[in-house]
């Protein structure tokens, strides 16, 4: 601290907590003491309060007991002279002020006025990715408030293996316009997400980014909370439930949870303009987390370490930056917030005209912003990887087939194949199918380019904007050849592109893509857990949930989704230290659970001895633990003699009276519980599938978007059963969401697994 | 006759002397004086008068006698001579810490109506060190037992003490390796003894080494149990404001002046003097109010604990009666000078000797017992409310300054990081990055010897230049607190890494730990920053160093002998008491180093005694692998630059963007 800031963070709080205290008084004044207070689709009622004090607020009338604490955490001011020590002081007035805002926010939503309405007309584009999308918030017309637990644990993964290095809190609003969107473009780039919150003087950052038409919402890492300095307190929540949700820890434990976050979550706080005492005082609730804050005006600097792992507060004057211009001021500043957290960032340099980060992933194209499409309904695409001959590849060979697309008709279509032909000397077959589903990814990155689907269904989209900056076909070769040297370079040497809009030489590509395809179908099919030596771990969660282990095999992939077993194969060759190891089977204990000595050994010691035996085919006899990534949960339900599968989209209740987020906590967190699990939405189709309770027979409830989203491979797996109508058989939660209203319909229905044995 | 101004370098006490002059009162610099010179034999520490043989005087020019009448050569003499000094001050401070067990004894059996449990966390946190069961308990049972344990400890025979699990793992390890770990408080302080009696330990090593298992079971044991249990009968300090020097004194109210080292009574003495009866009491006397200040480590306790303001340290003792506004000067035990009672009778002071361990001749006597506490000091704190008419010349020099004390560990670990983030890491970290070079104790007496409080205030602002974070207690805090060194705005006499961290965390660049017998809060500290991580896993490995620049009392050789012990190189100024015995100085320097880390040494140039600590420092730094000190690096934190932009608020062109002003 220093004792300009102590004084104005401890004001601050001070300030804050009367405010609270008689907003709390006059709400239940209002709307009753017992009225409902709660954040939308979260399992962790307040994230803050529960974090930090273990309080389960879910009326207005428990908000009294979180102000008392909040209370109790407050000091006077410093003196003027002789004053007392104040640092230790000014941090526990910054948890006093989180809990407060949380406090004002909960009260907020009993009234109905978070998150926070926004009236736009401007060229402002929210994505369809908000929490709990509504009417209004496709419309633009309010703004995110707090995160959901689904979104969380869906960039849980990302938050681990690197692809997102941190979360970059913006709190007020830039110099200019053109500033902003640079501070959140240099963010993008980097694949920091990016919070938005705060304003100064009634402008937010927000309505910069607004008027300069930047999409805001999941997809794009830019989400904007609200446009006061109190919504600041949605990140901190992100953070605090990454503590309960990844890494194990219970409500309550506020010193693990801050710890926690110094050490695992790469977050800082930027503050652009003038800060009013308090977003100092929230600042000071950030350190605690291991926070820094970077302003962009004179404020008093701290520099010491400890509380953070690097300097507390930075003051980078903006105008004082060195810089030639003020992007390039824009640019020193977010450089200078990285290097206080600590964050490292592997920055791929990508030679096209348009941006490039992975934070442009989700972007979309409209039709009306689109100025070419391949594939869709209107034209063919498709993509292909192989590995060919080290001596005809012609490392960074970009060739283009055909006409490019400048002579096309505006929004119109064309025809396309991509063809990736790598050599490397660590390059397997296997791995082909593991690199080309990279390409959705690699090509998404680039702004202004949307790339759907895989294979012979892919479809890419070219925007306007970005066809005006220069984007040509070319292009695609660019970012596929930097992209696979940086990202596979341990096994991939060379990279040569050729693109096929002719159309003769593209159907001709076309037929022998399709024949490759086949063939990798009947390889996958013929891969089990039998016909392999090795299984290989997954262990990259551990920097969030230190005890956690998937096991990965050929028919079982890793609960995230992300990773199969030839990923982490082709992992493994890239990083032979890495977090995806081979694990030698060993003898097998018992081949219906699925156990083996050779796994039981890996997961004691990389488990840190928290697990001690997992069967790689049962939720009933030790089952695999999860993070907290995972794409389903199943759960025994013990009066049907089966299980459900609840997928991480379905926001509803189930028939194990909980949602998918309450029961996250209970699967997660590298914790082994019976009746529980975590897992990919791909495993559902294995063989393996609960082979040992009985398989997929078992599944007597199944959220509905599973069904619909996997409905061919789900109707595949009933015939595969030998019972066609088993999906229809298995409810969801359009007609059950308790077992009351289960049991009659699996009756109804005749699910097998009422006659089957019991599972207890 | 020397100068006042070269017998003090506290302005306060310097216009006194001038005062005491012109009374023509004798003070400790006059006998100091009129006793020189002083006995040669002596100050090396080679006059033996162990056995009625002697004494015995060993030639330390080698011409004359060598050995004793019993063969004892001169090491043995001056080892015997350290091990005395040494058992004398651990069983000062370790009584005074079995004084605190059975107050809590009593307080808990409700034995001491007036006593009650103020800091019961602390309570809970001293039953877990001790395995004492805390669940479901109720407070005062658990009480009883950490003061029966404590007491135990004293009288224990075998084994280890139990606070010896403190230390940092390894030291522990040393200590059994070398066996200077402590078996019980009492104990060693009686082999001690014993060793040095007539034909039983002759050898300068053992007896040294006993001497400092003995020391240690003072740091570890006796004192750390006082530290301990004064925290929780009284409260855990937490940093307060408070005035230091004379001018504390009231010209209108009656002065009840505390002098001493326990809190038992001052803290009821507190109590005394703000109740309104005797408030009422003292108004008839012509009295506006009662005026509560102390002096020495009394005065530290409630200081600490209270705010109450400190007048003086040990040289200080007889000027403030010489005032003649201290109505009634309340003394418990150590550090009490005889002189006093002949000086009261000179000025209207009411001296009263309050323990039963402190009688002085012709002084009246009230002894303090648990049992009738409160009535006790009320009864005490009337006496000089009724000297108040007697007074006659008052002098009371304007001199103060204000000071921030009250610093435990348990506050330091707070406020690092505040309730949920607590810890030196912050600290450690200050060092590991060289914001910090280091740390160091500075504690101790006065010295008539040398000038009062000089060396005290220039080591301290020497090493915070050097960007040394000093923690201190007693007379040497008391020192410094008298020259701003103790306010927050001392920084400015840091160095730019020590000014960050001051800025950062809103302390003095010197901290205020609390009495002698506190030199434990030291340890502990200590103990905590080997065990934060990242400055090695042991007390000898941290880039720190202790000194005792004007110590005089035998206290002073226990407390840095644990300190040596305890991995510390520890610095005594002034005269050596070990000079005669080569051997010895050796033993207690290099060999002790290469055993047990730590090393104490006697050295009297102020200049090479920091000379010697900073080049420790250095090499501690070197030795982990940190960077050399360089403060060119550091001091870019602050509000200079923030208050600078903002005196150009009001001006047009006023830019926040930019700290290019002016």
């Amino acid at each position: 601290m220093s004792r300009y800031v102590a004084t104005r963070a401890i004001r601050g709080a001070n300030q804050i907590y009367v405010e609270a205290d008689q907003m709390l008084k006059k709400a239940i004044a209002e709307m009753g003491a017992d009225k409902e207070v709660a954040f939308p689709n979260t399992a962790y009622y307040l994230p803050v309060i529960l974090g930090l004090t273990g309080r389960q607020v879910s009326k207005l009338g428990d908000l009294a007991q979180a102000l008392e604490d909040a209370r109790s955490l407050l000091h006077p001011v410093p003196g003027e002279k002789v004053w007392l020590p104040y640092l230790g002081e000014t941090l526990d007035c910054g948890v006093s002020t989180l809990i407060s805002a949380e406090t004002i926010e909960a009260i907020r939503f009993a009234y109905g006025t978070e998150p926070q309405k926004i009236i736009w007309d401007g060229s402002y584009m929210p994505t369809s990715s908000f929490t709990s999308p509504d009417a209004q918030a496709t419309s633009g017309k309010r703004l995110n408030g707090p995160i959901d637990d689904i979104q969380l644990r869906s960039w849980g993964i990302q938050l681990v293996d690197g692809r997102m290095p941190g979360f970059c809190a913006i709190v007020g609003c830039a110099k200019s316009n053109e500033v902003a969107v640079q501070i959140v473009r240099e963010l993008q780039q980097r694949s920091i997400l990016v919070f938005l919150c705060g304003n100064v003087n009634g402008r937010s950052i927000i309505h910069q980014l607004m008027e300069e038409g930047v999409e805001m919402g999941y997809d794009t890492y830019i989400i904007p909370f609200g446009t006061d300095t109190l919504s600041a307190i949605y990140p901190i929540g992100f953070a605090t439930r990454s503590g309960l949700t990844f890494g194990g820890l219970k409500p309550g434990q506020a010193r693990e949870n801050l710890v926690y976050n110094k050490a695992r979550v790469f977050a800082f706080v930027l503050a652009l303009g003038e800060v009013d005492d308090l977003k100092y005082a929230a600042a000071a609730g950030a350190i605690n987390y291991g926070f820094p804050t970077v302003a962009d005006t004179v404020i008093p600097q701290i520099l010491p370490t400890g509380v953070t792992s690097y300097e507390h507060v930075i003051s980078m004057p903006f105008d004082d930056i060195e810089g030639k211009d003020d992007l390039e001021r824009a640019t020193k500043l977010v450089q200078r917030g990285l290097e206080v957290r600590g964050v490292k960032i592997k920055i791929t340099e990508v030679p096209i005209p348009v941006p490039y980060g992975s934070a442009f992933e989700g972007e979309r194209v409209r039709k009306a912003d689109m100025r070419i499409e391949f594939g869709g309904k209107n034209s063919r695409c498709f993509e292909y990887l192989h590995m060919a001959d080290y001596d005809s590849v012609e490392d960074g060979k970009i060739t283009i087939v055909g006409p490019g697309f400048d002579t096309a008709p505006v929004e119109g279509a064309m025809d396309m194949g991509i063809v990736v032909e790598v050599a490397g000397r660590k390059m397997q077959e296997d791995f082909e199918p593991v690199l080309e589903r990279q390409i959705h990814y690699f090509i998404n990155g680039a702004s202004g380019i949307q790339h759907i689907g895989q294979r012979d269904i892919t479809w890419i989209r070219v925007s306007k904007a970005a066809a005006e900056k220069g984007f040509g076909l070319e292009h695609f070769g660019k970012i596929l050849h930097a992209r696979f040297h940086a990202d596979f370079g341990a096994i991939v040497d060379k990279v040569q592109v050729t693109i096929y809009t002719d159309k003769a030489q593209m159907e001709a590509w076309l037929a022998k893509a399709r024949a490759a395809y086949e063939k990798r179908n009947r390889r996958l099919a013929d891969m089990t857990d039998t016909s392999v030596e090795e299984f290989y771990s997954c262990t990259l969660c551990q920097s969030f949930a230190p005890n956690h282990v998937c096991v990965v095999s050929p028919e079982r992939l890793g609960l995230c989704g992300a990773y199969n077993w030839l990923d982490c194969k082709a992992s493994h060759q890239i990083n032979p230290t890495g977090p995806n190891q081979p694990i030698k089977k060993g003898a097998c204990e018992d081949a219906s659970l699925g156990t083996y000595t050779g796994v039981n050994e890996f997961v004691r010691t990389a488990s840190h001895q928290a697990v001690q035996d997992v069967s790689m085919y049962s939720i009933m006899v030790n089952p695999m633990t999860a993070c907290g990534c995972f794409e389903c949960i199943a759960m025994v339900i013990p009066e049907a003699n089966g299980v459900m599968v609840v997928s991480r989209e379905d926001p509803s209740m189930t028939p194990a009276g909980m949602t998918f987020s309450t029961l996250a906590g209970v699967a997660g967190g590298g914790l082994q519980t019976p009746g529980v699990m975590g897992h990919g939405k791909y495993y559902l189709l294995s063989k393996k599938y609960l082979s040992a309770d009985g398989g997929f027979k078992r599944v007597v409830w199944m959220s509905s978007f599973l069904k619909e989203s996997m409905k061919e491979e789900l109707d595949a797996v009933a015939e595969r059963e030998g019972d066609p109508g088993l999906i229809d058989k298995i409810a969801d939660e359009r007609n059950a969401t308790d077992v009351e209203g289960l049991l009659p319909y699996l009756e109804e229905k005749g699910h097998p697994a009422l006659a089957m044995p019991p599972l207890f | 006759m020397t100068e006042p101004q070269k017998r003090t370098c506290d302005p306060a006490v310097e216009q006194l002397l001038r005062i005491a002059r012109e009374d023509g009162v004798q003070l400790a610099w006059d006998r100091w004086e009129a006793q020189q010179p002083q006995c040669g034999f002596g100050q090396l520490g080679l006059c033996c008068r162990n056995c009625n043989q002697g004494p015995c005087r060993i030639d330390p020019f080698g011409e004359g006698a060598q050995l004793g009448v019993c063969g004892a050569n001169a090491d043995t003499i001056v080892a015997r001579h350290f091990a005395r000094m040494c058992a004398v001050g651990a069983s000062a401070h370790s009584d005074h810490g079995r004084g605190m067990a059975l107050t809590l004894l009593a307080a808990a059996e409700g034995h001491a109506p007036d006593y009650t449990i103020k800091d019961p966390r602390k309570l809970l946190e001293v039953a877990t060190l001790l395995s004492i069961p805390t669940k479901d308990r109720e407070v005062k049972d658990i009480a009883k037992d950490v003061a029966s344990r404590a007491l135990a400890e004293f009288g224990q025979q075998t084994g280890e003490l139990t606070y010896v699990s403190r230390a940092p793992k390894k030291r522990q390890e040393l200590w059994r390796k070398f066996g200077v770990s402590p078996r019980g408080i009492d104990r060693e302080v009686v082999e001690l003894l014993h060793r040095t009696h007539v034909g039983n330990d002759q050898w300068f090593e053992s007896i040294l080494t006993a001497s400092i298992r003995t020391a240690l079971a003072d740091g570890w044991g006796g004192s750390m149990f006082s530290t301990d249990i004064t925290d929780i009968l009284f409260g855990s300090p937490v940093p307060l404001k408070a005035k230091a020097n004379m001018g504390a004194l009231s010209t209108d109210q009656v002065n009840i002046v505390v002098h001493g080292h326990e809190p038992t009574l001052s803290e009821m003495i507190l109590v005394a003097v703000n109740d309104p009866e005797l408030i009422a009491y003292a108004k008839t006397k012509g009295a506006t109010g009662i005026n509560l200040t102390g002096l020495c480590c009394t005065a530290n306790e409630t200081l600490m604990r209270q705010g109450v303001a400190t007048i003086g340290n040990f040289l200080s003792q007889e000027l403030a009666i010489t005032t003649g506004a201290v109505d009634a000067m309340v003394v418990d035990i150590q550090c009490i000078m005889q002189a006093l009672g002949p000086l009261s009778d000179r000025y209207h002071t009411k001296l009263i000797t309050t323990s039963p361990k402190v009688h002085i001749e012709g002084v009246t006597h009230v002894e303090f017992e648990e049992e009738h506490a409160l009535e006790i000091a009320k009864q005490i704190v009337k006496m000089g409310v009724d000297a108040f008419p007697n007074r006659r010349r008052v002098f009371i020099p304007n001199e103060t300054c204000d000071m921030v004390a009250g610093f435990s560990h348990e506050y330091i670990n707070y406020a690092l990081g505040g309730m949920y983030r607590g810890s030196f890491r912050p600290l450690n970290d200050a060092i590991i990055s060289g914001r910090l070079r280091g740390a160091a104790g500075v504690v101790g007496c006065n010295n008539v010897n040398d000038c009062q409080d000089e060396s005290h205030v220039e080591i301290v602002k020497e090493l915070i230049k050097n960007d040394v974070l000093v923690v201190m207690t007693g007379c040497s805090a008391q020192a410094c607190g008298k020259f701003n060194l103790l306010s927050p705005e001392g920084a400015k006499f840091a160095g730019p890494g020590l000014r960050e961290i001051c800025e950062t965390v809103g302390i003095p660049p010197a901290l205020h730990l609390g009495s002698c017998v506190d030199n434990t809060r030291i340890l502990t500290v200590l103990s905590q920053m080997a065990t934060e991580g990242g400055l090695g896993d042991d007390i000898s490995d941290l880039p720190g160093a202790g000194f005792a620049p004007e110590w005089m009392s035998e206290k002073a050789i226990s407390i840095g002998s644990y300190f040596a012990g305890s991995g510390v190189y520890t610095i005594m100024g002034g005269r050596s008491p070990i000079e005669g015995g080569k051997n010895c100085v050796r033993f207690l320097s290099e060999t002790l180093e290469e055993r047990l880390g730590g090393k104490l040494e006697f050295i009297v140039d102020r200049g090479e005694q920091v000379d010697k600590a900073l080049k420790h420092i250095d090499a501690k730094r070197a030795a982990l692998g940190l960077p050399v000190y360089d403060p060119k690096r550091f001091g870019a934190s602050g509000d200079s630059t923030m208050i600078k932009v903002l005196d150009h608020k009001d001006e047009e062109t006023f830019n926040l963007y930019s700290a290019k002003v002016g």
